[in-house]
């Protein structure tokens, strides 16, 4: 009896050791569409893997709100949140309350990612978040139903409206009146200033505060890009969109009642999931054009992983950083959430582009995509809220876009003074 | 009784004066007054000094912070900066929107929960057989929180799977799909209409507990003067009704003067329609202004304050007795 306790006191200390070092890591991921899901999976298996243990917190849909809930948190000094999702406008904002992670990535790491993005995560020499996934604006439409109607599918955002009115015309005459035509975010959050920065961008109209840090959004191609999508409510866009948000827009469209809509690539894989209404019917290719001589577009998105300041164990948040942003994690959500990754050598990978056929042709579409004004560092947040004030004004009728982005203009040019933001 | 020596009415320092002057009766008593009051300081003390640090601590810093330029990127650099903040706040036209989106919230729900609340406290003063669990069932809204309700109303109004839309087409009284939470306009009366569906229980409550303490011979004599129902209900149980009706309705517009979660869930967007808690938000946590935005949340505070000493000395409204 005596030698069984001894061989359990000397396993236990031998286990011990290793279970003092078991940390508790929370981390902060999405809640859009399978996020929350496939971070989960992620986490759990870093944490089989390394014998730590993983939370995951909740967090609000809209992204603004997220930042709301962290810069609380952080501000207080919170110890209970390690890992962020940190958005790809957020480093300008949210850099004083995270930890360099140079010394856990070594130069050979960090090139494998998009480079302008890990740039975009540099903030004064610190580089405060690592590129998780990359995203732009994307054009979802109906194959089933545009070649039912003997439509192709539009260049431009003016064919995308003839084609999207002559489908929802026959098809309201053949008794199907739920169909509508283009379902976009229009709800007033941080989508509606993707949505309008790329109607905006397409016809030529720049990018709200170009990068010297003036002040361009009151311009003729602008107010002719938004007054074009204001024309489109209420008969080829449903006045409905003014309240959506990403998973809002989904549910129109993946409940085969829109013809259009423009999301993120995430909703590819779900769309095309088992139980979805749509399965097989959708294609997707980047935004029209606006008009023969504009540009294809997207707004440039994408999602970090950074190390909160206040992390009671930093290297082993920084270990969970480095798994899910790693190859292999990368791939896995690449795979079953169209999720986009960031390591450039992934787009090359047959098993992947078999996955998500549109991701060739993705590559271009990120090179081409429009960034967000982040040169209004910290101050980002207010520009992007009056921009999109504007734009939604417009969209409900209020006003037209020549006065209300010349009101912008005028906030916007009292707020950073002179270029310097 | 009083010695032609010693005044009768003694001034500050009187009753530690001469043994006379109290009778000793009189001193037992106000021992024991004295005895009853420490006590009931004693009691209270643990409720104060929760109240001054659940209330009063986040309260005196957010006027504090309301002097500063404070900023969530750097809350160590803050500085003081007088009235620079609030003079932010105020030459800002979309605060005064929010001004006036409340206001005109308040005003309207408050009036349709007290017509409401009056139709339906009246119709449960009667008596029919049910009537229990009637009551019961009335209160229901009001056990749901706010944010549970408006976000199942949010649903509700959806333009594509709603509910409200379906029942209203097939009705026949719209032809296509409304947005109820996304134009201006219709978000406006989607928000009034949950508020009164929550908060016109509570008014109906207050109102019925005030018509049961009503005596019943007043009615009697009305009656035997000639007056009918209506006669009745305007000049005996208005009348009568007054001061428990001001001190509800009270409690119900400061509610609504610091409206926040209904407008957040149901359209939790622009300028439009944003109540002053909402914009004081926005200025705190999206811009990261937590000077400009405690100014907003102090300057909410002192309009509330201020109609509320406009309302009860206008309305002499007592809470006192």
């Amino acid at each position: 009896m005596k030698k069984v306790l001894a061989g359990l006191v000397a396993a236990a200390a031998l286990i011990t050791p290793e279970l003092a070092q078991a940390e508790k890591v929370v981390i902060a991921c999405g809640s859009v569409g399978q996020e929350k899901e496939l971070c989960t999976q992620g986490a759990q298996a870093w944490a089989k893997k390394s014998g730590h243990t993983v939370e995951i917190m909740s967090v609000p849909t809209d992204a603004g709100q997220q930042l709301a809930q962290f810069q609380q948190l952080l501000a207080a000094g919170s110890t209970d949140l390690d890992v962020v999702r940190i958005d790809v406008i957020w480093p300008g904002i949210v850099a004083n309350y995270f930890i360099d992670l140079k010394p856990y990535f070594p130069e050979d790491v960090l090139k494998q990612h998009f480079q302008p993005i890990v740039k975009n995560n540099t903030v004064n020499g610190k580089l405060i978040a690592i590129p998780w996934f990359i995203e732009a604006g994307l054009l979802y439409y109906r194959k089933d139903l545009l070649e039912k109607h003997g439509q192709k599918p539009p260049t431009t955002w003016q064919e995308l409206a003839q084609t999207a009115k002559t489908i929802v015309d026959a098809e309201k005459k053949a008794g199907n009146d739920k169909l509508v035509g283009f379902v976009f975010q229009g709800k007033s959050y941080e989508g509606l200033t993707c949505n309008a920065l790329e109607w905006v961008d397409s016809f030529g109209g720049g990018t709200i505060v170009d990068p010297s840090g003036q002040v361009t959004i009151n311009n003729p191609k602008a107010v002719e890009a938004i007054d074009f999508m204001a024309s489109l409510v209420g008969n080829v866009v449903p006045k409905g969109v003014l309240s959506y948000e990403e998973e809002g827009a989904r549910g129109a469209f993946q409940s085969g009642n829109a013809v259009f809509m423009r999301n993120w690539p995430y909703a590819w894989a779900l769309a095309n999931s088992k139980d979805s209404p749509i399965k097989g019917k959708v294609e997707v290719m980047a935004l029209p054009k606006g008009g023969a001589d504009g540009k294809a577009t997207g707004a440039l998105g994408g999602w970090q992983l950074g190390v909160s300041k206040f992390s009671a164990h930093p290297d082993v948040a920084a270990d969970l950083v480095k798994y899910l942003a790693g190859p292999e994690e990368q791939k896995r959500r690449a795979l079953v959430g169209a999720f986009n990754p960031t390591i450039m050598s992934l787009y090359k990978d047959e098993e992947l582009l078999k996955a998500n056929p549109f991701f060739g042709s993705l590559y271009d579409t990120f090179t081409n995509a429009v960034p967000r004004p982040t040169i209004t560092g910290s101050k980002y947040n207010q520009v992007s809220t009056e921009f999109r004030n504007a734009v939604y004004s417009t969209l409900s009728g209020k006003g037209k876009a020549a006065d209300n982005l010349k009101k912008v203009d005028a906030k916007l040019k009292s707020l950073g003074k002179n270029g310097k933001w | 009784m009083a010695h032609p020596a010693t005044p009768i009415n003694p001034g500050p320092g009187g009753a530690s004066a001469p043994p006379e002057a109290p009778p000793p009766v009189l001193e037992g008593a106000s021992a024991l007054l004295r005895e009853r009051t420490r006590a009931a300081w004693l009691f209270l003390a643990p409720t104060l000094v929760v109240m001054v640090v659940v209330a009063g601590w986040p309260l005196a810093r957010t006027f504090w912070f309301s002097f500063t330029d404070a900023n969530l990127t750097d809350m160590a650099a803050s500085q003081f900066v007088g009235l620079e903040s609030l003079r932010q706040v105020i030459d800002d036209p979309d605060w005064w929107t929010t001004v006036w989106t409340t206001f005109r919230f308040a005003g309207v729900s408050v009036v349709l929960e007290t017509v409401l609340g009056m139709i339906i406290a009246l119709a449960l003063n009667a008596k029919f057989g049910g009537r229990g669990i009637l009551r019961a069932a009335v209160l229901v809204p009001w056990a749901i929180p706010t944010v549970v309700s408006a976000k199942m109303w949010a649903w509700m109004f959806n333009d594509i799977y709603g509910v409200v839309n379906a029942v209203l087409q097939s009705l026949g009284l719209i032809s296509e799909p409304m947005a109820w939470t996304a134009e201006p306009g219709l978000a406006f009366g989607a928000v009034v209409a949950v508020d009164v569906w929550k908060t016109t229980p509570f008014m109906t409550l207050l109102i019925l507990a005030a018509l049961q303490m009503l005596p019943g011979d007043v009615y009697e004599a009305a009656r035997i003067d000639g007056a009918g129902p209506i006669r009745a209900f305007f000049q005996v149980t208005l009348p009568m009704l007054k001061g428990p009706l001001m001190v509800a309705i009270i409690f119900r517009i400061l509610d609504a003067l610091r409206v926040f979660d209904v407008f957040f869930v149901l359209t939790g967007g622009g300028t439009e329609t944003m109540p002053m808690a909402g914009y004081a938000r926005q200025r705190m946590f999206e811009y990261q202004e937590i000077g400009v935005g405690s100014a907003a949340a102090s300057l909410l505070f002192a309009i509330i304050a201020l109609f509320t000493a406009v309302y009860m000395v206008v309305g002499r409204v007592k809470l006192g007795d």
